[in-house]
């Protein structure tokens, strides 16, 4: 791993902690739901970097919130979150950044926008919520249809997020091609 | 950065990570089974008093539940639903003691330490040629870049705010990448030019 990988990878951990942290007025409110902008970190952190440095950054991410850095929307961290009901959310995170990239890889010939519309669609809100789901039941010993129930309010601001991630991602292939490693 | 630790000298704190995290990783998978209210009703007893234990502001470290608070009301309202109040009780429970019992490693662990405990699990990296101090120069990293994007994010924000009149826009997160990404290539730039993370092998220092 060259050094910019690296200092990339650590940029998008960064970032996904600073969008955490930003007021959440940072993204239009759908129905009095607080959207948090910190899966908007993970979606261009997989569309940017690619499968592997991008699924590297989520890591790193968790790794510091593991480590103790309170990162987490709401000022949360340390080891509780991990046994807290959005621990099926923390797993699918890697992953998602993993399918988002491995999307922006597999299609080359397509647009900007359409293909990160689509990899952030599907790693940052498909894959979120096949992981995040159970986790909730697991954790909070909940059936299945009724954990799908309490995280459904959050859909809504995810499909923003997609169209946000959409849009940066085509501003940046723009200003700074190099830096949309996924299609380098 | 801000961390959850509490300074203190409390016997927790001498503990040593590694037993603390053990002791940890046991207790919840013993307690993830659990649904009888008295056992569950003990261990926050238990959990309770060690946070008493840990001296002054020990109590005040309990507000690692409030972020939670409204999650646990949404989870115990689903349980109810179908009128199993009782069993939303029980969950509701074991995920306050399974917390709070997380919670009480990183609230007497130093980072540093936590990172030094933890530092062996990548030794499996130099099968790849790759040193284990990389992921610990990646933290610094990440460390070093959170406030600094902070304040690029906030400068973006008041200019616009001082143009348009409203506070903030989903609009500025274009910008605000592609000033950042600039920042960080220097970054990188400057770090070859130091040598790199490659020079970290062998008895280099971070």
């Amino acid at each position: 791993m060259n050094d910019r990988s690296l200092v990339q990878i650590a940029f998008y951990a960064a970032l996904i902690a600073a969008l955490g942290l930003l007021p959440k007025v940072a993204i239009p409110l759908m129905g009095g739901v607080p959207i948090t902008a910190q899966t908007l970190g993970i979606m261009l952190a997989g569309v940017m970097l690619g499968p592997i440095r991008g699924a590297l950054a989520v890591l790193l991410f968790l790794f510091l919130l593991a480590l103790g850095a309170p990162i987490l929307a709401g000022g949360r961290g340390g080891l509780g979150v991990f046994v807290s009901p959005s621990v099926g959310f923390l797993i699918s995170w890697p992953i998602g950044a993993f399918v988002a990239g491995f999307i922006m890889n597999k299609t080359p010939g397509m647009s900007v926008l359409p293909a990160a519309a689509i990899a952030a669609a599907v790693g940052g809100v498909g894959v979120v919520y096949l992981f995040g789901i159970p986790g909730v039941a697991l954790m909070a010993d909940l059936p299945l249809a009724k954990a799908a129930i309490g995280s459904a309010v959050y859909i809504p601001g995810d499909l923003i997020k997609v169209a946000i991630t959409a849009v940066v991602a085509q501003t940046v292939a723009r200003g700074l091609p190099r830096a949309l490693m996924s299609r380098a | 950065m801000i961390s959850l630790y509490l300074p203190g000298q409390s016997w927790l704190h001498r503990c040593s990570v590694r037993l603390k995290l053990v002791v940890l990783a046991i207790a919840s998978v013993l307690i993830l089974p659990v649904s009888d209210l008295v056992l569950l009703g003990a261990a926050l007893a238990v959990v309770l008093s060690l946070y008493v234990s840990l001296g002054s502001g020990g109590l005040r470290q309990l507000k690692a539940l409030k972020p939670l608070t409204s999650l646990l009301v949404i989870i115990f309202f689903l349980h109810g639903i179908t009128g199993n109040w009782h069993e939303g009780f029980v969950a509701v429970l074991r995920l306050v003691v399974m917390v709070l019992l997380a919670n009480l490693v990183s609230v007497t662990t130093r980072m540093d330490d936590m990172m030094e405990a933890v530092l062996p699990l990548f030794s499996p990296l130099r099968l790849f040629g790759m040193s284990q101090k990389k992921p610990a120069l990646a933290v610094t990293l990440v460390l070093r870049f959170a406030p600094v994007l902070l304040s690029v994010y906030a400068s973006l924000r008041e200019a616009f705010q001082a143009r348009s009149g409203r506070r903030t826009s989903w609009r500025l997160m274009a910008p605000f990448l592609l000033q950042s990404l600039i920042m960080s290539e220097n970054v990188a730039e400057a770090l070859s030019a130091r040598g790199g993370a490659a020079g970290l092998g062998g008895n280099a220092k971070l």
